[in-house]
């Protein structure tokens, strides 16, 4: 893939025709955390794994692994507290924190 | 019907680095529908916000074929697409070795690509009969522009182009009611739903997809910037938005309407209204709570006529 | 007999039905299409080949123009070869997707049938549609007789194709006048032509599923710009492309055809300039003309997008007067499209002529032979004095 980070000008041989973008899912590479001003934290403890948070992500920014919730992925993850908010009243397994920086 | 558990173990076919804001109610839409079908997907969308931010040039966040042509012609362009899929079918040429594989088509719009620009292509594509999905994301303005009043903006919203004045208090119309429009192209299957059912959603999702012809759904989707609202209250405001009737759960399958979810305690509409920022001026100034009541009045007369046609053949 | 001989079928057919006929010969993938004056007969007859199952393409007849170029896009990027026709405001309501089809690179191929542009509403033939659109990224080739209409589209499918070009591509005919009138012509066979054509293999599609890409994505300034001069460049790589293409269609056709046609220009000392079938009755007026011994020739551009100006102001450089027929006016530009063209083309000659432009057969009014010997006089004495008195002139009004 040809990557732009810097706005500088690309050149044009090196671009697929018509601007088609061949790499499936290329903006993985793409970092969204920077954006974040609250960051969730996880509770495992309090987790019941209803997966009620992942599906409801706008960023897909929630690991899931055999079942279970297994981490943020805070690469992308914009701090919209979504998941926080959707975790069942009983559970209140995620909080959102203030980002340091 | 498959499980979140079930859901789980998919492919992530919308990816993380996409551009949409911070708590926007689009991309849990999209991640869910397209999990709803074991088949191939190729899928379009209508210019906006989903189109743009999904895919800024060199990177795309969807991992399934994908088009983007232009505003107004989503349901044009999904049904060349489908029409190229039964030719290079019948000559055995489709790309790719598998020629027997099969594919869904789903076209994504908002409600300015589809209740407005759109309206006119997604009708025909409708009455043509290709086999595909429409789904629009309705968060009830062009929210991509700058939050512009669309015909799915609701009563004394105060939009851009709507603006909450000395004298006009934000939209003064009612809303077009689409998924009785659509449902009037007498297609097999039509649903309105919401992100934060997801039950529900995906539950229609299938259906649509399983069905050979056009299927379409309507998807409430919270906009934090246009709604004046908290990123976080995103999936929470389409809930109230069930809760108060704005957003009736329904489906029409074969021509028979039913109404999936019947709130125990149908709440006021002035709860809905509240908490987002495009309704403020209706509880400052004269003639606002007129507004509110008038749009309750309309509301509830809907949700009557809807609970009547309930079960029934439309 | 000849491989030549062996292909050719004579018959006599309106532009329209040569058209269809064409197209049933390709058997495209896909034709999405929607009905206008003069253009319908194509897709009517088009359709009756679906109906009757001379085809196996998958015909989508769309609620308006702009659906039709829409379902175009999105079947071309699926993979699919796409043909369509239309003409005028059909055109028009196509405009926007005109530029997303060649900015996207997909070869779609288009007959237009020239017509008039309202207002005031007009169903007659002239070319403001088509020069509308001579900025959009489309190839364009314009014809003179039926037989060219079906030779340009045959041709345009190799066109559009090659992996040099991968643009779209517009055969134009004058409305009524072509596309109506019944004309000899010299038929291919079905197999000459699926010969010739060959299959569309795209390198990417978005049926290949197995390869998910994304078409259409959206474009800060520093991809755009490169993507823009991708396609500029692919238009002029576009140029050999037709004449290597016309070539190998004369093996198989006999018939000859370049980027343009120079009749009786060689000594010519005045000349005209004209697009599609006025071509015709200016060529009778040379013949009139030549008969007393006057030193005149006409040049008709079959090739008008990329425009061959090279090749344009080689053949004008050295006469003495020439005129420029234009059948549209781009109100209030520097004349015609055509005449602008072609004055820009012969700037830095050093031996251009004098030249002048004249807007002809607006909205169908005709334009007779005696109309173009007038023009020949008007050109005498441009000759003669050296002097233009009128520049950009409407004719026959």
């Amino acid at each position: 893939m040809v990557k732009n980070k810097d706005f500088t000008m690309l050149d044009a041989k090196d671009l697929p025709l018509g601007g088609v973008l061949p790499d499936a899912g290329s903006a993985e590479e793409y970092e969204t955390g920077g954006w974040r001003k609250l960051r969730p934290i996880f509770d495992p403890e309090k987790c019941i794994d209803c997966l009620t948070c992942w599906v409801m992500c706008p960023d897909s920014a929630i690991y899931v692994e055999d079942d279970k919730i297994a981490g943020y992925d805070l690469d992308h993850c914009k701090g919209c507290g979504i998941c926080a908010e959707v975790c069942p009243d009983k559970v209140q397994a995620i909080t959102m924190v203030e980002e340091e920086n | 019907m498959a499980t979140l558990k079930e859901l789980a173990k998919k492919e992530e076919l919308f990816t993380g680095g996409h551009r949409l804001c911070a708590g926007c109610g689009i991309p849990p839409i999209v991640r869910l529908i397209l999990r709803s079908t074991d088949s191939n997907i190729v899928a379009t969308t209508a210019t906006g916000c989903l189109e743009v931010a999904s895919s800024v040039y060199p990177y795309t966040a969807w991992k399934v074929p994908w088009v983007h042509s232009a505003f107004e012609n989503a349901a044009a362009t999904i049904t060349g697409a489908e029409g190229a899929y039964k030719a290079l079918k019948r000559k055995k040429r489709l790309p790719g070795s598998d020629q027997e594989r099969d594919i869904k088509f789903i076209a994504f719009g908002g409600d300015g690509g589809t209740y407005d620009i759109g309206f006119q292509a997604l009708s025909g594509a409708l009455e043509r009969g290709h086999n595909f999905l429409y789904v629009c994301y309705d968060n009830g303005a062009y929210m991509n522009t700058g939050v512009q009043r669309s015909s799915a903006t609701p009563l004394g919203s105060n939009t851009t182009t709507s603006p909450a004045g000395e004298v006009i208090l934000g939209k003064q119309q009612w809303r077009k009611d689409l998924t009785k429009i659509v449902a009037a192209h007498n297609i097999p299957y039509v649903g309105q739903a919401s992100p934060h059912n997801w039950r529900d959603l995906s539950k229609k999702s299938e259906k649509a997809l399983a069905i050979n012809g056009p299927t379409f759904l309507n998807v409430i989707s919270a906009c934090p910037l246009g709604w004046y609202a908290k990123p976080e209250d995103s999936i929470a405001l389409c809930k109230l938005a069930t809760e108060t009737c704005y957003w009736p759960l329904y489906e029409i399958e074969e021509g028979v309407l039913k109404v999936n979810y019947k709130p125990k305690d149908k709440r006021p509409i002035m709860e809905w209204i509240k908490p987002q920022g495009r309704f403020k001026h209706l509880f400052k100034a004269d003639g606002g709570m007129e507004i509110i009541e008038e749009f309750q009045r309309r509301l509830d007369e809907e949700w009557e006529r809807l609970l009547e046609l309930d079960g029934k053949r439309v | 007999m000849t491989a030549v001989a062996q292909t050719q079928r004579e018959t006599g057919l309106t532009g329209n039905s040569a058209i269809a006929y064409a197209m049933m010969q390709i058997n495209p993938d896909v034709c999405p299409a929607y009905p206008i004056t003069p253009s319908t007969s194509v897709i009517e007859e088009f359709s009756s080949y679906v109906a009757d199952g001379k085809v196996e393409t998958e015909l989508i007849p769309t609620e308006s123009e702009h659906s039709a170029m829409s379902a175009g896009v999105g079947a071309s990027a699926a993979g699919a070869r796409v043909m369509t026709a239309t003409s005028a405001q059909g055109l028009a309501l196509m405009w926007e997707m005109l530029y997303i089809a060649s900015g996207m690179r997909l070869p779609i191929i288009l007959t237009d049938v020239n017509r008039a542009l309202s207002a005031p509403i007009n169903i007659h033939c002239d070319h403001s549609d088509t020069m509308g659109a001579r900025d959009s990224g489309w190839l364009q080739l314009y014809s003179e007789t039926v037989q060219e209409a079906y030779d340009n589209l045959i041709m345009a499918v190799r066109i559009a194709e090659d992996k040099r070009v991968q643009l779209p591509i517009m055969v134009c005919l004058d409305g009524f006048i072509t596309s109506h009138a019944i004309e000899n012509i010299s038929l291919l066979s079905t197999e000459a032509v699926q010969g010739f054509v060959g299959e569309y293999t795209p390198d990417s599609a978005l049926l290949n599923v197995e390869n998910p890409a994304t078409f259409g994505a959206m474009t800060l300034p520093y991809a755009y710009m490169p993507l823009k001069k991708q396609q500029s460049d692919a238009m002029t790589a576009s140029k050999p492309v037709v004449e290597e293409i016309a070539a190998e269609f004369a093996l198989l056709s006999g018939r000859n055809y370049g980027l343009l046609e120079e009749y009786k220009l060689d000594d010519a000392e005045v000349a005209i300039v004209v697009l599609n079938s006025s071509a015709g009755t200016v060529k009778d007026a040379v013949d009139t003309l030549r008969a007393q011994g006057k030193k005149v020739g006409a040049l008709k551009p079959r090739l008008y997008r990329p425009f061959p100006h090279a090749e344009i102001a080689k053949a004008l450089s050295g006469k003495k007067a020439v005129c420029v027929l234009d059948r549209a006016d781009s109100m209030n530009g520097f004349g015609g499209p055509l005449f602008t063209d072609i004055r820009s083309a012969l700037y830095s000659d050093a031996n251009r002529p004098q030249i002048i432009d004249r807007i002809y057969g607006l909205g169908g009014a005709d334009f007779r032979v005696n109309d173009a010997l007038g023009v020949f006089d008007e050109l005498f004495k441009v000759q003669e004095t050296g002097q233009v008195d009128e520049l950009i002139k409407y004719l026959t009004v």
